[in-house]
């Protein structure tokens, strides 16, 4: 079956050769179905853990050890794709909300690409996400995760206008739930990151 | 100084493990990271120490491991300071996680696409 039901192992040993990890992260808004898109591509049972964030660190005197800073702990999940015997991607699902700006600050530094997931039935949980990847000018595709109760069924092109997409992000329907849905979500996440690379590469 | 628990916002569980340090200075792993045990487990080691060396007998990503000890990166990525300043590990780092990250290059993501393809 392709659906995800079926039971990842929890632990499983990479190659001796893995050399290189690398790193998409998918973002949306609270039950878009992140999880549910991580495990239905990965080789392990997504895997939960935490950052102790430090937050607004300014004016912290080390000396007199008058520390008033305040720590937030932010749980997120991950998955795992081995690509071949030395190179293995890591698909790590975060909060989009406001809230989690520093999480993804974290997150993002080095990653290939994200995959914005949105549920139409709450457009305005992604524009925070979109916004904030413009800004970081991280690489990303929107995936539109269709729910069985979404009456609405806004045309991609709706959603593109709702979200003030530019043309050349790509922006695809998905069921976070199935496997092959999944994959081409990321597909398409790292066809256009080969694109934006050889058009710089061109570029003399 | 010494620092209360409270002011770095570990639990004193976490804050006892890592002796209240609250960062790990030098080196820095990223989530990816893979970390790789360069010697067996040795009497006289703190148990988080022994459970990391036993764990990274295969590669093993920073974040695999602070879901294995079930402990958050931030602590995690301490222990490992102290391992790798032992000699202990050694940290395959990911590409372009140095300060002049560079984009990946279509090589690499011919690669990416190559692997995904296959699965
Ligand atoms: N019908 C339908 N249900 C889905 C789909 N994707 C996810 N779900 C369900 O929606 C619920 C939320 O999915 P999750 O994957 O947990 O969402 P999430 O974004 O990780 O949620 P949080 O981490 O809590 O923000 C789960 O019960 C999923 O089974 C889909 O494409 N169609
Ligand atoms: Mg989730």
């Amino acid at each position: 079956m392709d659906s995800a039901t079926s039971e990842l192992p929890a632990r499983m040993p990479l190659d001796d050769a893995a050399e290189t990890g690398l790193k998409i992260v998918v973002v949306g808004g609270f039950g878009v179905g992140k999880t549910t898109l991580v495990r239905s591509v990965s080789e392990i049972r997504p895997l939960n853990t935490e950052e102790v964030m430090t937050q607004a660190g300014v004016g912290v005197d080390e000396t007199d050890g008058l520390v008033t800073k305040t720590t937030t702990t932010v749980a997120f999940d991950f998955g795992r794709i081995s690509l071949n015997e030395r190179m293995v991607l890591y698909l790590f699902g975060a909060p989009g909300q406001e809230r989690f700006w520093f999480l993804w600050d974290r997150l993002f530094s080095g990653t290939l690409g994200a995959v914005v997931l949105v549920d139409t039935r709450r457009m305005s949980d992604s524009w925070y996400a979109v916004d904030r990847l413009e800004h970081h000018r991280t690489p990303f595709v929107v995936a539109v995760n269709r729910f069985d109760d979404d009456a609405s069924s806004f045309s991609l092109d709706e959603i593109r206008q709702a979200l003030s997409l530019s043309d050349d992000v790509p922006l695809i329907d998905c069921d976070a739930r199935v496997r092959s849905s999944g994959k081409r979500v990321l597909i398409t996440l790292v066809d256009h990151l080969y694109e934006l690379a050889m058009a710089r590469e061109m570029t003399p | 100084m010494i620092r209360k628990p409270v002011d770095i916002g570990f639990p004193d569980r976490l804050y006892m493990v890592t002796g209240g340090r609250s960062r790990a200075d030098d080196t820095t792993f990223d989530l990816v990271t893979l970390i790789v045990s360069e010697s067996a487990p040795t009497a006289g080691l703190q148990s988080e120490h022994v459970r990391i060396l036993e764990l990274c007998r295969h590669p093993t990503a920073v974040v695999e491991v602070s879901a294995e000890l079930r402990m958050p990166v931030t602590v995690v990525r301490i222990l490992l300071a102290d391992l790798h300043a032992m000699g202990r590990i050694s940290a395959r780092h990911p590409h372009g996680s140095r300060p002049a990250a560079s984009l990946p290059d279509s090589v690499l993501l011919k690669e990416v696409l190559h692997g995904l393809r296959n699965l």
